[in-house]
């Protein structure tokens, strides 16, 4: 999966302006390192010297500098944002690949090798010769009750992960159930509590997935992995077990009843409709005949 | 009778200079043990030593660990040290804030120590913090509240509820009943012998409060620079003392 | 019960030019079982200094106490301790407790650390207190507000919650009416009746001839001038 070698001859000619995927050689090399030693130790996180992209932190540096040390140029690129293919993070960072590394792109889930993702796992099944790459804005799940980093590491290296329930605890005393939504902290293989960058909790169980799936911090400067089939299982109370939730309502585009959803608000008025998060998987469903309540209503009106 | 911890020789420098030298003792369950000694006699020096906070120059700190053999602390590796520190061990700091998590609940505080070793049933959790506020009379509706609303004397009983869930067998303070109201002190001090004696606690308390080790500890240990001058029993020491320092120590408090 | 043998004692004030003061010397005591031994003597004679080295509280120079067969001397302070809990009782003159602790729980409280149920000690102290005229009221506030005589009956009612085999009275009637300082002679006599060794100190020499057995002067313990 990983091609080791330099650009191929082939792209040298119109790549002239730009190493292949934007950054050079030696720093590819290193932060394919510490994916492999990533993927060697399931949910530990892998120091890498992160380098300045033409993009702020915030906007994905992690997740892009794993993908160019990633792609080859037989690669098929999609880049999605909380589900969208078409928002302005995910344009922009498919074109950069486009223009730094000249690799076909796609919108299709099935039909990428590697997909770059904020927020999301992809509703359609990923497949074993796929990788997945998170952005990640914070991957320390300890951070928020622990602030020292010297002692967070040692209760990872010490398996102390006692706070991580009293987190959740917190959630229970003060909503009545655990609120944590997105990011919510899994175990890995039974080692590393990990965080599984900010995708909303129904993805959670995706995770035991045939893909490879890569994490990069750019500001952070982590990089973390799972290997296909990684046992990923999310941390509860015997009392109170883990839900992967979403919002009660079927797709009002597609009608898919399965699906995350967006909610999005129509009007002043406060009418609002459910679309699936994933837009390569409604569109998908929406060419096949699947309707939702939205597009019948709209038929209706059109006659 | 096998004591519980038993300090052999346990030096520590700064440098040239001596933060606590040569120090030895046993302490037996169920004792209290009293260090008392002027800012710079050694005195948390030495606590932090035993309880593992420190790694002494010298000497030997051997527990008696659940299993019934004497253990270096010293030398044991860092994962065992610090299970015991949240099993076997209780560490009360001075200042509340340094042994409690100012964001998290009061229940999640005392709740913390359950789910280090295992607990994973949110309602059990919750009714042993419930039960151990209780104990160190602090109202159960506060159990949601965050530290930073309580009073100093109530952030020091829950640091110590927070200390005790998992039943330690050897509890450390350090100046527990600093900086707080004379009238808070004395709360704070019955409610802890009510603990030692139902618990059947062993404790090594450091003070400067000679009231205070009259009160709680069965035995004293006078620190001056960096080395113990006097041991024995604690009214013996305060009331006979042998040594210089110890006469002067306790000639000079101010008698009310 | 208790036997004294060889007793010296020196007080050494560092602080005050190393001054050393003999204070006793070749003290020789025994006390049986059921026997009440007074100590007598001038004030300064080495009564109550004799008193605490057998309770530990002072260290004996050189010589054995034994107490039940333990050389307080000699022994390790938690020793000491199980002596004190299970064996040797002593009312001294004041009374030290922890402020805040109600007076019930004060006179129980050596049975607690025996490991007597709560209710049980609370059971005796009651039956002391009672006993000793104390008011029920006061019963659940700290003696601390209390008056002397008060707080020397707290401290007697203390001092026997335990049926301890050896007992240590330092003037345990001094500050009391005529009515308190007959129960408090009786509870004497009851604790001799079961077996209990004492020594005493009494100013009061009615007192001291009603219970004791045998009077000592401890001024013949008194080193010579050099």
């Amino acid at each position: 999966m990983l091609d080791l070698s330099a650009k191929s001859p082939e792209n040298a000619a119109e790549m002239s302006e730009y190493n292949f995927a934007y950054l050079d050689e030696q720093t590819k090399r290193m932060i394919r390192r510490a994916i492999l030693k990533g993927l060697a130790i399931p949910g530990y996180q892998v120091p890498f010297a992160s380098r300045e992209m033409p993009m702020p932190y915030g906007w994905g540096t992690g997740g892009v500098q794993v993908s160019a040390a990633t792609l080859t140029p037989e690669d098929t690129l999609k880049v999605i944002d909380q589900g969208a293919d078409d928002t302005t993070n995910a344009v922009s960072i498919r074109k950069f690949f486009e223009k730094t590394a000249g690799v076909a792109t796609t919108e299709e889930t099935s039909d990428a090798s590697l997909i770059q993702t904020r927020h999301r796992i992809p509703e359609t099944e990923l497949s074993e010769d796929q990788i997945l790459v998170y952005q990640v804005p914070i991957p320390e799940p300890l951070r928020f009750l622990e602030p020292s980093e010297v002692e967070t590491r040692k209760m990872h290296s010490l398996e102390e992960y006692g706070l991580m329930h009293v987190k959740l605890y917190e959630d229970i005393a003060k909503h009545g159930a655990i609120a944590t939504a997105y990011a919510y902290p899994v175990k890995v293989e039974g080692r590393y509590v990990m965080d599984p960058s900010p995708i909303p909790k129904f993805d959670n169980p995706k995770m035991e997935m045939a893909a490879i799936q890569l994490f990069g911090a750019g500001r952070e400067q982590r990089i973390y992995a799972l290997p296909p089939y990684t046992k990923v299982v999310s941390l509860d109370f015997d009392d109170y077990p883990f839900e992967a939730s979403k919002a009660d309502h079927a797709c009002d585009m597609c009608g898919a009843e399965e699906s995350y959803l967006d909610e999005v608000i129509m009007d002043d008025a406060g009418n609002r409709m459910f679309v699936c998060s994933d837009t390569d998987y409604c569109a998908g469903r929406r060419a096949a005949g699947h309707v939702g309540a939205q597009a019948v209503a709209d038929r209706e009106i059109g006659q | 009778m096998t004591p519980l911890l038993k300090v052999q020789n346990v030096s520590k420098y700064y440098g040239s200079r001596i933060g606590c030298a040569g120090v030895g003792f046993d302490l037996y369950p169920r004792e209290v043990l009293g260090i008392v000694g002027e800012s710079g006699s050694g005195k948390s020096t030495l606590l932090n030593c035993l309880a593992g906070h420190l790694e002494p120059d010298g000497g030997e700190v051997l527990f008696h660990t659940r299993t019934g053999d004497m253990k270096d602390t010293v030398t044991m590796s860092e994962p065992e040290r610090r299970m015991l520190g949240r099993t076997d061990w209780a560490f009360v700091h001075q200042h509340a804030r340094d042994g409690l998590r100012m964001n998290v609940s009061a229940g999640g505080n005392v709740g913390e120590r359950l789910m280090a070793v295992g607990a994973r049933h949110y309602g059990d959790i919750r009714d042993a913090a419930v039960d151990w506020l209780g104990r160190v009379e602090i109202d159960e509706t506060r159990v949601d509240d965050r530290p930073g609303q309580f009073s100093g004397g109530m952030q020091q009983r829950l640091q110590i509820a927070r200390n005790l869930a998992t039943g330690p067998r050897l509890v450390f303070m350090d100046e527990p009943t600093g900086g707080l109201d004379v009238s808070v002190q004395a709360r704070l001090l019955d409610l802890l012998r009510g603990l030692v004696r139902q618990m059947g606690l062993s404790a090594i308390i450091v003070t400067h409060d000679l009231a205070v080790v009259r009160l709680l500890a069965d035995r004293l240990m006078v620190m001056k620079d960096g080395h113990v001058v006097e041991t024995g029993l604690t009214d013996q020491v305060l009331d006979d003392p042998q040594h210089a320092y110890t006469q002067l120590l306790v000639s000079s408090v101010l008698q009310v | 019960m208790i036997k004294i043998e060889d007793l010296s004692k020196t007080f050494t004030l560092h602080n005050q030019a190393g001054v050393v003061i003999p204070v006793m010397k070749d003290a020789e005591l025994q006390v049986v079982r059921g026997e009440c031994v007074g100590l007598i003597g001038a004030s300064g004679a080495g009564k109550s200094t004799l008193m605490r080295m057998v309770y530990g509280n002072y260290l004996a120079g050189s010589g054995r106490i034994y107490v039940d067969g333990l050389d307080v001397v000699q022994a390790e302070p938690r020793e000491i301790l199980a002596l004190r809990r299970e064996t040797l009782g002593y009312v001294s003159q004041f009374l030290r407790v922890v402020p805040r602790v109600a007076t019930l729980d004060v006179v129980a409280e050596p049975l607690l650390v025996l490991g007597i149920e709560l209710e049980e000690a609370r059971e005796t102290a009651r039956g002391l207190l009672t006993r000793l005229r104390i008011p029920e009221r006061l019963w659940a506030l700290s003696p601390t507000s209390f008056s002397g005589g008060e707080q020397q009956r707290v401290n007697i009612a203390r001092g026997f919650a335990h049926d301890y085999p050896a007992l240590l009275l330092d003037e345990p009637t001094a500050s009391l009416d005529a009515a308190n300082r007959d129960t408090v002679l009786c509870l004497i006599e009851e604790a001799k009746a079961r077996g209990a060794a004492i020594i005493g100190i009494f100013h009061d020499e009615a007192a001291r001839n009603r219970v004791c057995d045998r009077q000592v002067d401890v001024s013949v313990f008194t080193p010579r001038a050099a």
